[in-house]
């Protein structure tokens, strides 16, 4: 008799547009967002590209412009996807919302550095005798070249904020930072806010961009990025022999969530229901994932049980499949565990999987709710967006990617996978509402 | 029928000391941690005072077999993973992290039975390392894009970026006590702590874990943690008498003072805790969040009226099911900041009307300063030890309290605490304690 939660609105910001049809057009057309780095010079980094989402002004979705002046480009993102999802639920026109009913939980990273006056101020404070920043130097540079705001901004609950300040929640609020598996973490947990009965409705999902000069010097020195400047739109290949590292991106994806008993009271339109969500940590180590997967596929499991459903139920794993080496093998084998117990069916019985990763690049923290919204799409549209970049199959990666072209087929049941550096690991399991 | 829970370790690191006792002897003894800078130049600061560094050290605090590990970790990764061991320690918890041998030891819970929600704040580049590596693509103090993406980022240590990363606080302590259950890091300023105890909670209620790690940790003694603090424009500029210089809900507040500070707390359910014949500190009787919203200054402080505070305050009781009159004292977040206090004041007002007279409202934060995600769980680990103790510590720096805010005795011996958080851009979090 567990309370059941539905999605009654979805909207995204992401490289390959800023609504919900055009991007959704642009995956099953199996487009791609990356090209040269324009936010920054970086011409000279040993990654030269990104997924970066352009022509974007979040001003034309917001109604207390007042309450924004001056935000960061990841709060700009956010904003624009939850008025989107928030439009689409209808929410804004029901009078019997009540506001201390409703929370936020998101998965959004920091704000991007104001790097030209950061790089400034701490070469201006850099003393070469002592080795050392000094102070008193530093702190006279800071406080000519920085503007509070930009540096306040920067906090990483500040989307929740803005989104709060514009949409009105007094419920409980929350922002969660857990890597690459953010989003995805944060929409489960909203779902378990709603399933005890601490909230009706909530906003939940993720914003972010690492798209800047130490941001991209970050995951160039870890190695994670894929290097392939001379082909950026190719460059992010899930699963092929030949990837070689993640396409930074940037966005963000937000969804409504309502208990079901909320959204049928208003006569809301249903898109899908949220009916299980897993979440485990590795403990192994903080550079790499588990080398069996065991807590990704202990965190699928979980999903499975929560939702009631057995491996076979599922039609569509949304994968991490970020294109490193690592993950894509080490998913693979992860899904396998679960999904492949069957040696008479292809696969062993796995369901389709596609990495839209591949057309995006990688959201960092947005990334699990961007790919939430798309297993609610292809539940709607009864069609599963397909792994761009397919090439050499890897013998590591042998299951069914979606290679290059869209499927139509039958959607029901989806899982949506998100892994953190750190050992995080988070399911979702989405149905169709029936 | 959600599981009971109780607090069975608490893991504090501030300037007042290393350790619960260090932390309740200071409060005791109306001791303030509060000094002039030290950690670097502060001159050039209109607040130049802050909480003394912690003076623990990371390697006195892990397996030696993780002593490599330590050299990835920024001071607020360093601060959690100690709390984390303190508090693990008192609960009577053999890990791999408290036991040289735990399997041979018998593990209390089991990886998979163990949850981890620690909550962090935006952490700051150590700058010194940093800025060596971005001088040197500086040739004529101009920085030099191009030569830094050629061959300045090589200077930096390849494992650079995760030092920095938020939920590296909770991978830490995971590793080090193999906890492999759901686990979560909360970013919420100085809700992040309290926000973080909440999920522990819930998933222990839900079944899905038996024991957590929850709490937070901060650095701010770094030049950019410290500027972002005076630029939220809650900061004391009273530099000649630190020890006063905080206020919490006198008249007179006139800005807060920020400190390096962590706290994490073991919660287990009481049906393990009976089990293995542990002890619990407090009961954890009730939790709520919830999120201000003062449009005027995008949420720097509560709305003048606490109304997003008493929300929180409201959720918790009616969570622990008892009337506002069974509070025998409260924490709030009492940061020292006017407007903050106020807002506090006028939420704590709402909810308990003329009982608040005689209702203590106390503030760690005149000694320990604000230590933002490092803050929630030390005040619910100090109202811990108050329930235990059935004593309450002096209250500090308040000679002319806020109307109303005047009690400083319970009215019995205390039997239910409330704590509350909040936070920088408006998050809130209460929870309601009882007496084990």
């Amino acid at each position: 008799m567990s309370t059941r939660i539905v999605i009654t609105g979805i909207g995204w910001v992401t490289p390959l547009g800023h609504d919900i049809e055009t991007v959704w057009r642009n995956l099953l057309d199996g487009k791609a967002g990356a090209s040269a780095t324009e936010r920054f010079d970086a011409s000279t980094f040993p990654t030269a590209f990104s997924s970066q989402v352009k022509n974007y002004d979040y001003r034309r979705f917001v109604t207390r412009q007042d309450c924004h002046e001056g935000v960061g480009l990841n709060t700009a993102f956010a904003l624009g996807a939850a008025t989107q999802a928030w439009n689409m639920s209808g929410l804004g026109a029901f009078a019997g919302l009540k506001t201390e009913r409703m929370g936020i939980y998101l998965g959004s990273g920091e704000g991007s550095l104001d790097s030209d006056n950061y790089f400034a101020t701490n070469i201006a404070g850099w003393d070469e005798a002592k080795q050392a920043v000094d102070g008193a130097k530093w702190a006279a540079t800071a406080f000519r070249k920085f503007t509070p705001r930009k540096e306040t901004e920067q906090e990483p609950n500040q989307p929740l904020n803005h989104i709060a300040m514009e949409l009105g929640a007094e419920g409980p609020c929350y922002n969660c930072l857990t890597a690459c598996a953010a989003s995805t973490q944060a929409i489960g947990e909203a779902f378990e806010i709603l399933r005890r009965g601490d909230a009706d409705v909530m906003i939940a999902g993720g914003a972010h961009t690492m798209i800047h000069p130490l941001g991209v010097t970050g995951f160039n020195r870890l190695t994670a990025l894929s290097d392939r400047n001379e082909s950026p739109a190719t460059a992010s290949r899930p699963f092929s022999l030949d990837r070689d590292g993640f396409v930074m991106g940037e966005g963000a994806g937000m969804l409504i969530l309502e208990t079901l008993e909320h959204a049928q009271s208003r006569g809301a339109t249903i898109l899908a229901e949220i009916c299980g969500y897993g979440s485990t940590a590795d403990a192994y180590r903080i550079t790499d994932i588990h080398p069996e997967g065991k807590g990704a596929a202990a965190a699928m499991r979980q999903g499975l049980s929560q939702a009631g459903l057995s491996p076979a139920d599922v039609h569509y794993i949304s994968a991490h499949g970020t294109s490193t080496k690592e993950n894509d093998s080490i998913e693979t084998k992860a899904i396998k565990a679960v999904f492949g117990g069957n040696p008479q069916a292809p696969f062993g019985g796995a369901p389709p999987i596609s990495s839209v990763k591949s057309s995006l690049g990688h959201l960092i923290a947005a990334a699990g709710a961007v790919e939430a919204i798309t297993c609610v799409l292809a539940i709607r549209d009864q069609v599963l967006p397909p792994t761009i970049n397919y090439g050499t199959p890897d013998p590591a990666c042998d299951l069914d990617y979606i290679p290059n072209v869209a499927r139509k087929t039958r959607v029901d049941v989806c899982m949506s996978n998100s892994f953190g550096f750190g050992g995080q690991n988070d399911s979702l399991v989405i149905r169709r509402h029936a | 029928m959600k599981r009971r829970v109780s607090i069975t370790g608490i893991g504090l690191v501030s300037g007042l000391g290393t350790g619960l006792d260090e932390h309740w002897q200071g409060l005791m003894a109306g001791r303030s941690s509060i000094g002039p800078i030290t950690a670097f130049d502060a001159s050039g600061f209109p607040c130049r005072i802050a909480a003394a560094s912690p003076t623990a050290q990371i390697k006195d605090f892990v397996p030696k077999s993780y002593r490599k590990a330590t050299k990835v970790m920024a001071r607020d990764i360093e601060l959690a993973v100690i709390a984390a061991d303190l508090a693990a320690r008192q609960a009577g918890l053999i890990t791999p992290g408290t036991h040289d041998d735990a399997a041979a030891a018998g593990r209390t819970y089991a990886a998979e039975r163990t949850a981890c929600h620690i909550g962090a704040s935006l952490i700051a580049a150590e700058l010194d390392e940093l800025t060596y590596a971005l001088h040197k693509s500086a040739p004529n103090g101009q920085f030099d894009i191009h030569h830094w993406g050629r061959e300045g980022m090589q200077s930096l240590t390849p494992l650079w970026l995760l030092k920095y990363l938020p939920n590296m606080l909770a991978c830490h302590v995971t590793i080090v006590h193999d906890s492999r259950g759901p686990s979560n890091t909360i970013t919420c300023a100085e809700a992040s702590g309290s926000l973080s105890m909440g999920e522990s909670l819930r998933v222990i209620q839900r079944g899905a874990a038996d024991c957590g790690f929850c709490g937070g940790a901060t650095a701010r003694m770094n030049l950019m943690s410290f500027i972002r603090d005076v630029f939220t424009g809650r900061m004391t500029v009273e530099n000649d008498h630190p020890a006063s210089a905080v206020r919490p809900f006198d008249v007179s507040a006139a800005g807060t003072a920020v400190g390096d500070g962590a706290s994490i707390l073991i919660l287990e359910s009481n049906e393990t805790l009976e089990k293995r014949g542990g002890k619990a500190l407090a009961e954890v009787m009730g939790f709520g969040a919830s999120q201000s919203l003062n449009r005027a200054n995008r949420n720097t402080s509560p709305a003048p009226d606490g109304r997003g505070v008493r929300l929180a305050i409201e959720a918790a009781l009616r969570d622990a099911a008892i009337p506002a009159g069974e509070i025998d004292f409260i924490i709030p977040t009492g940061l020292g900041h006017a407007p903050s206090d106020q807002a506090e004041a006028a939420a704590l007002l709402a909810v308990f009307g003329d009982a608040l007279a005689q209702t203590p409202v106390l503030s760690p934060k005149a000694s320990i300063g604000n230590t933002v995600a490092g803050a929630g769980a030390m005040d619910v680990g100090i109202a811990a030890r108050c329930l235990a103790e059935g004593v309450l510590p002096p209250i500090m720096n308040r000679a002319h309290a806020l109307p109303g805010l005047g009690a400083t005795r319970p009215k019995r011996a205390p039997l239910y605490a409330l704590c509350v958080s909040s936070g920088l851009c408006g998050q809130n979090a209460a929870v309601v304690l009882k007496k084990a």
